[in-house]
């Protein structure tokens, strides 16, 4: 299962393309592998969501297009692709028995790219490679528009003489789309010997950067947003309109599909619809603390906790302990948010908490009845503590699965796909330097929860450096009670 | 000459099970995909396929005998076996598994247990003939190797 780096590829394109694909089907899984080697794919397989998305956050740039089945036990498929698309933003075809028009939508929905009926035939499999050359187009563009708008800023700040600006500006665009054309062929060519150029050119958007973005997004109101008020307002040079258009729309999305959350109400209540349709905060919030369990080197949000000295108050024990406490957390904090945010917010912040406590995916060690003492806890402490909680998931600890057993008595959405990866919202919030311009807006959501309890200012500050000051809270009150965390859930 | 015979014998066989449903397209995409590198590829793919799905039915069995029925639940487990059938082309085991998620869908306790005995003959039938076949496969098999022309 070994996967060479793109530069060892010598075959033409599409010859080597290296598909991941992820099946909980066994029998699946070695018929997928078999009809992908004979397309000439190099493939990678994989039984496990988790296990999926562990191995393409390790290595982010060995696949270039990711098939995964929609039905599994450890994670609903959609979920999976949400993440993949959001952290990765690599390619992910769906795959299922069954073919209703309203699954095959929800696929589309949560951004797959193709979505195959089983059985799946080897022509379908010998096209997927189209999905790669698309993306590697539409980055291309990314990129083209980049140089051009950033030359246009650099001409139009230099120019004192507002009609030289805009001589400059049209000569400018000429000139770079010249030479961008120049430019382009080579890394058209590029990029299919080697995908991973393409990817380092992207925008990421970092903690700090989305912070940016969503201070200017409260500031000029969100009502009245538009990309290049943003823009302006971030002052970030090199970024782009584009960039900053495409941030806000998945912004945007993943605030309406917490609002939905939201309005749909209690925990058990209405989760299971809400769920099944409209999940996508619980994956947004997913993956980030995916990210922080699985992968804290590679991960930029551990690397985040780190610099915010969280790792070397916290071992992975106790990251465990707080994962369980974060879940237990966002259920008891509710109450605390609900009080605390701003109303637009605090239904967000509602909502994604809500996301967490049914989720069979927790991974918590803790049993249900330890819950209820966490969560009791939890409201006496600031609200700075959810973030902390979130950003101590270094481990995904397989043992503690018993909270799991524990919530099965509790409705779930969608019995197929039962399995939320709730673990990841909490983190997700703070997950921003990943691709996830969702997380990202949860983060947005849950700054108020944690300075309201600082400061009286309801506007946002920036994640790190509330982050940080709830750090510092809980390093200095907290050791003591992670004890008392640690002991609830064992 | 004996060996034409047993070919003879296991394409009969295999077409009967075709023409009563037992197979479909599907497994002939399988046997497509056997190649020298993988040259007992359907047979591997089937063990695969029994061995699993016998879990999964047991995992259905127990889930029948939870009280109260939880229907949906029921329903996800019969779809992962309908899932994997579609792997090999079990077309009447597909079928069963249909009808019986249909039980589920209307909380028909007594249609989901008539089925679910159903599926169970299905799948033992099916398993029996299967590896009927792939016995005498084996016998015919090295022969033709044999009579291949060498690359």
């Amino acid at each position: 299962m070994a996967n060479p780096s793109a530069s060892t590829r010598t075959e033409a394109f599409p010859v080597g393309l290296r598909v991941l694909v992820v099946d909980d089907d066994p029998t699946w899984l070695k018929i997928l592998e078999k009809m992908l080697r004979k397309c000439s794919y190099e493939v990678t397989t994989c039984g496990l969501a988790r296990d999926a998305l562990e191995m393409l956050r390790e290595r982010k740039d060995h696949f270039d297009i990711v098939i995964s089945d929609v039905n599994m036990p450890d994670m609903d498929g959609f979920k999976l692709l949400e993440h993949v698309g959001l952290e990765m933003d690599l390619p992910v075809i769906m795959m299922s028995i069954d073919g209703e028009t309203s699954r095959v939508m929800k696929g589309v929905q949560h951004g797959a790219c193709d979505y195959l009926l089983k059985p799946v035939r080897m022509k379908e499999l010998r096209n997927i490679w189209q999905h790669v050359y698309r993306k590697k187009m539409h980055e291309v563009k990314e990129i083209e528009g980049h140089y051009i708008n950033e030359n246009i800023q650099i001409m139009k700040n230099g120019s004192d003489d507002f009609e030289d600006r805009h001589l400059f500006s049209g000569a400018d665009i000429n000139y770079v789309r010249k030479r961008k054309d120049g430019d382009n062929q080579e890394h058209s060519d590029q990029e299919f010997s080697d995908p991973a150029t393409v990817k380092k050119a992207r925008v990421i958007w970092s903690v700090d950067l989305h912070q940016k973005f969503v201070n200017a997004v409260n500031q000029i109101g969100f009502d009245k947003v538009g990309p290049k008020k943003i823009l302006d307002l971030m002052n970030v040079p090199g970024l782009t309109r584009e960039n900053v258009a495409s941030h806000l729309q998945k912004y945007r999305l993943y605030l309406r599909r917490l609002q939905k959350q939201n309005e749909g109400g209690t925990f058990s209540g209405n989760m299971h619809s809400d769920f099944s349709c409209e999940d996508v905060t619980g994956n947004f919030d997913m993956h980030s603390s995916t990210q922080m369990q699985q992968n804290g080197a590679s991960s930029k949000y551990t690397f985040t906790a780190q610099k915010i000295q969280a790792q070397e108050m916290f071992s992975d024990a106790r990251a465990d302990d707080f994962k369980s406490i974060s879940s237990l957390q966002v259920t008891g904090s509710k109450q605390a948010l609900v009080c605390d945010i701003p109303d637009s917010q605090k239904v967000i912040s509602v909502s994604r908490l809500g996301v967490l406590l049914p989720s069979k995916d927790m991974m918590l060690g803790a049993g249900k009845k330890s819950l209820e003492p966490a969560i009791s806890r939890q409201q006496s402490w600031s609200g700075g503590i959810p973030v902390m909680q979130f950003m101590q998931y270094p481990k995904h600890d397989h043992e503690r699965c018993s909270l799991l057993e524990d919530y099965s008595c509790l409705p779930k959405p969608d019995q197929e796909h039962q399995v939320l990866y709730h673990l990841d919202t909490p983190p997700s919030v703070i997950s921003l330097t990943c691709n996830t311009e969702n997380d990202m807006s949860g983060l947005s959501e849950f700054k108020p929860v944690h300075t309201n309890h600082r400061s009286s200012h309801t506007k946002t500050a920036s994640p790190l450096s509330c982050m940080t000051d709830t750090l510092s809270v809980q390093v200095d009150s907290g050791s003591s009670n992670t004890q008392d965390y640690g002991v609830a859930f064992e | 000459m004996e060996y034409s015979n047993l070919r003879r014998q296991a394409a009969y066989m295999k077409k009967s099970l075709f023409d009563q449903g037992y197979l479909d397209e599907q497994f002939y995409q399988l046997e497509e995909l056997q190649d020298d590198v993988s040259p007992n590829f359907v047979e591997e793919v089937v063990t695969l396929f029994f061995r699993d799905s016998a879990r999964l039915i047991s995992n259905i069995e127990q889930a029948l005998d939870k009280c109260p029925q939880e229907f949906s639940k029921l329903n996800a487990f019969v779809h992962q076996l309908k899932g994997s059938t579609s792997s090999i082309g079990a077309s009447r085991l597909k079928n069963e598994c249909t009808r019986f998620r249909d039980y589920c869908d209307e909380e028909n306790l007594e249609g989901c247990l008539k089925s679910f005995q159903k599926l169970k003959r299905e799948h033992a039938v099916l398993r029996q003939k299967l590896e009927s076949y792939f016995q005498l496969l084996r016998q015919v098999g090295p022969v033709e190797k044999a009579t291949r022309p060498s690359m």
